[in-house]
């Protein structure tokens, strides 16, 4: 069993979904990114997603658009954010997924990625813009290193697709709550809780983690009584390293403090 | 090619290039519209309403002109020009804005989303919106709707919404990616026009289909007028979908020479400019692999070309498929051989080019008189000036 499954299956024997926490690494800084991920491990975040930015990320809104140009910015490079994977992983347990678009993991080769992230600690791997028919050679390459390739569904997949996706994600299952792109919403879509019951209807499956718009305690309760084994919340996070670029200390306390609400959210 | 040329396969791929590399969120419509096109593509109805379209609203089939001021000035071979600025709104772009509407209209669409760089492509699909009753929404980079600001006017006249986006280059590439935010968000009742032959499966083989006309007619019209096929076939290619239209019927004929011209902006040499192919490297970009410009780490770069059509950092998989093949060769002209083209064209033979085409121009004007006088060469001249003249005004400094 993964580090990532064996998370899961702990969480819940405990009464509590997971709850998976994003940083675009290098926002603003790798070293911030290092301080502010340890303060959600603090505030109750059970994975850390740590995302590699695009030029290009078509699969998100603006708060992470602004993010990724942030961290590009400070010259932010693949190979960095297996570094601080692994400078993280000197000090917590916690497991580490890499949020990458494929380009810059194509540009360095399935291998070559997969041997250095393996050996960086790094638990699981989602790329947004692979699905599952384009992704045969990058499992492969990952199931050598070891690494989960963690897959996504959405509201429009169909029964047949949703089965080839179930069979494929390592870890978890991605869910995608809603249709369109990534960032913070008032309300949950109502398309999360049916994507969610019809994953939940299959007798083999991987986990199920809902993300894309999960923004606030609220919205992690309505995922919890629908179901949801764990949680992704991201824009909302990066939209506090965003609000306080000029107030690191403050930041820390935010994302810890938010991080310790949301945790409060996935007990059922 | 023995056997005939069936390509892309059915997992979107033309050899190696291709694909479907998009949010999960896009999968299921793009399978819809792939088996809906296959559906329609054949079907005896569909076909005849395209065809009624093309001729009476677009003006086809548009002439094949031989410039013939154009050849004796250059004293090579015979040059003959696809004048698809004469097509309804000015350029070729009409052909696959007609075929893609239609289409969804038979898939129970109510609203187009459409990227542009130049605004051709905007204006085309704005049009087409207007005469079959779609809400219509056209996202163009900040750059360019300050270069093209005629025909930002122009689809707001038309009823469309013109969307200013600001993220990354704000050109083409930004566009795109904004329109594929929006069709992902609003998938269940809009059809994403896309304007060239680039992005994930179907849309390289759907554009291509569509924008084939284009060297069907060249065929015809040149067996007609000179009784054989030509030697060289030219075409400018941004995301390459005239390009790939005027080489598709040709692909078979080995003996005729095809060539697509990229913009070399500044010089392949400074890296400011927009030759995926014969500058960049194959990587993954817009749902699709193929060739694109990238840095060392996989990021997309910025790219400049004077022609905002051409503006692009990546190109059609079809295309990259022919170059690796061997079967079309492709080159780079820069803004400033291609606006002394735009200028040698207007004066030789009263055409203003769009400046897309007039990189296509500065190519022969290289090539035409090495060859042979009873050598042809057909050019594609896949759109008209107007919307260029203050770009035009400004590079040649006040000089009229």
């Amino acid at each position: 069993m993964s580090n990532i499954s064996k998370v899961f299956k702990d969480s819940l024997a405990s009464g509590r979904v997971v709850l998976i926490g994003y940083l675009t690494a290098g926002d603003p800084s790798l070293e911030q990114t290092r301080i502010y991920a340890e303060a959600l491990v603090e505030g109750g975040v059970d994975v850390l997603e740590l995302g590699v930015p695009f030029s290009d990320p078509v699969a998100d809104g603006v708060t992470i658009q602004a993010s990724a140009q942030r961290a590009l910015a400070a010259g932010t490079k693949l190979l960095d954010v297996l570094r601080l994977s692994s400078t993280i992983k000197k000090s917590l347990k916690t497991p580490i997924v890499i949020l990458s678009y494929l380009n810059p993991i194509y540009r360095m080769g399935f291998r070559k990625f997969f041997e250095e992230a393996g050996s960086s600690g790094v638990d699981g791997v989602v790329v947004p813009d692979l699905p599952v028919e384009e992704s045969t050679e990058f499992r492969e390459e990952a199931r050598r290193a070891g690494v989960d390739t963690i897959l996504l569904a959405s509201p429009t997949t169909s029964e047949d697709r949703l089965d080839l996706i179930l069979r494929a994600s390592q870890g978890f299952v991605y869910l995608v709550s809603l249709l369109g792109v990534t960032g913070v919403r008032r309300e949950l879509s109502p398309e999360a809780l049916r994507i969610l019951e019809r994953v939940r209807a299959r007798r083999e499956r991987p986990y199920v983690a809902v993300g894309f718009g999960v923004s606030s305690p609220d919205h992690v309760k309505a995922l919890v009584k629908g179901g949801a084994e764990g949680v992704i919340v991201g824009s909302a996070l990066v939209k506090i390293v965003e609000e306080n670029l000029d107030n690191p200390s403050k930041c820390l306390e935010q994302l810890r403090s938010f991080a310790a609400r949301l945790k409060e959210a996935t007990k059922f | 090619m023995a056997g005939g040329y069936h390509l892309p396969d059915s997992r979107g791929r033309f050899g190696a290039y291709g694909g479907r590399y998009v949010p999960e969120t896009l999968m299921e419509p793009l399978i819809e519209l792939e088996e809906a096109y296959k559906r329609l593509r054949d079907e005896r109805s569909f076909r005849e309403e395209l065809d009624v379209l093309l001729r009476d609203y677009a003006g086809r089939p548009t002439p094949l002109y031989y410039a013939e001021r154009l050849t004796k000035e250059l004293g090579g071979a015979k040059i003959y020009l696809k004048r698809e600025d004469l097509a309804f709104t000015g350029a070729h772009k009409i052909n696959n804005a007609l075929g893609q509407a239609l289409l969804a209209k038979r898939m129970g669409k109510t609203r187009l989303v459409a990227e542009t760089g130049a605004g051709q492509h905007g204006v085309a699909t704005a049009t087409v919106a207007a005469r079959m009753g779609f809400r219509c929404t056209v996202y163009m980079g900040a750059e360019d709707m300050a270069r093209q600001a005629v025909n930002v006017y122009r689809m707001r006249l038309l009823g469309a919404e013109v969307k200013r986006v600001d993220s990354g280059s704000k050109t083409l590439k930004d566009a795109i990616n904004e329109a594929l935010r929006d069709w992902a968000t609003n998938v269940r009742d809009t059809h994403y026009l896309l304007g060239s032959a680039v992005g994930p499966h179907p849309y390289p083989m759907i554009v291509r289909d569509f924008q084939s006309v284009i060297g069907r007619e060249i065929r015809a019209q040149i067996l007609e007028r000179e009784g054989r096929l030509p030697d060289l076939v030219v075409a400018c290619v941004g995301g390459g979908s005239n390009a790939i239209g005027t080489f598709y019927p040709f692909i078979e004929d080995r003996d005729v020479k095809l060539v697509g011209v990229e913009a070399g902006g500044e010089g392949l040499e400074t890296g400011r400019h927009a030759a995926s192919l014969v500058g960049g490297s194959p990587g993954i970009l817009h749902g699709m692999y193929s060739y694109v410009m990238q840095d060392e780490y996989g990021q997309i770069r910025t790219t400049h070309s004077v022609s905002a059509g051409l503006d692009y950092p990546g190109v059609g998989p079809e295309h990259a498929f022919l170059k690796e093949m061997g079967r079309a060769e492709y080159v780079a002209v820069g803004d400033r051989a291609a606006l002394e083209a735009f200028l040698t064209l207007t004066r030789l033979e009263g055409i203003m080019p769009a400046l897309e085409p007039a990189h296509a121009i500065a190519y022969i004007m290289d090539v035409a008189p090495t060859m042979r006088r009873d050598d042809i060469i057909v050019l594609t001249l896949s759109g008209r000036g107007d919307k260029d003249l203050d770009i035009v005004s400004r590079s040649l400094g006040g000089l009229f």
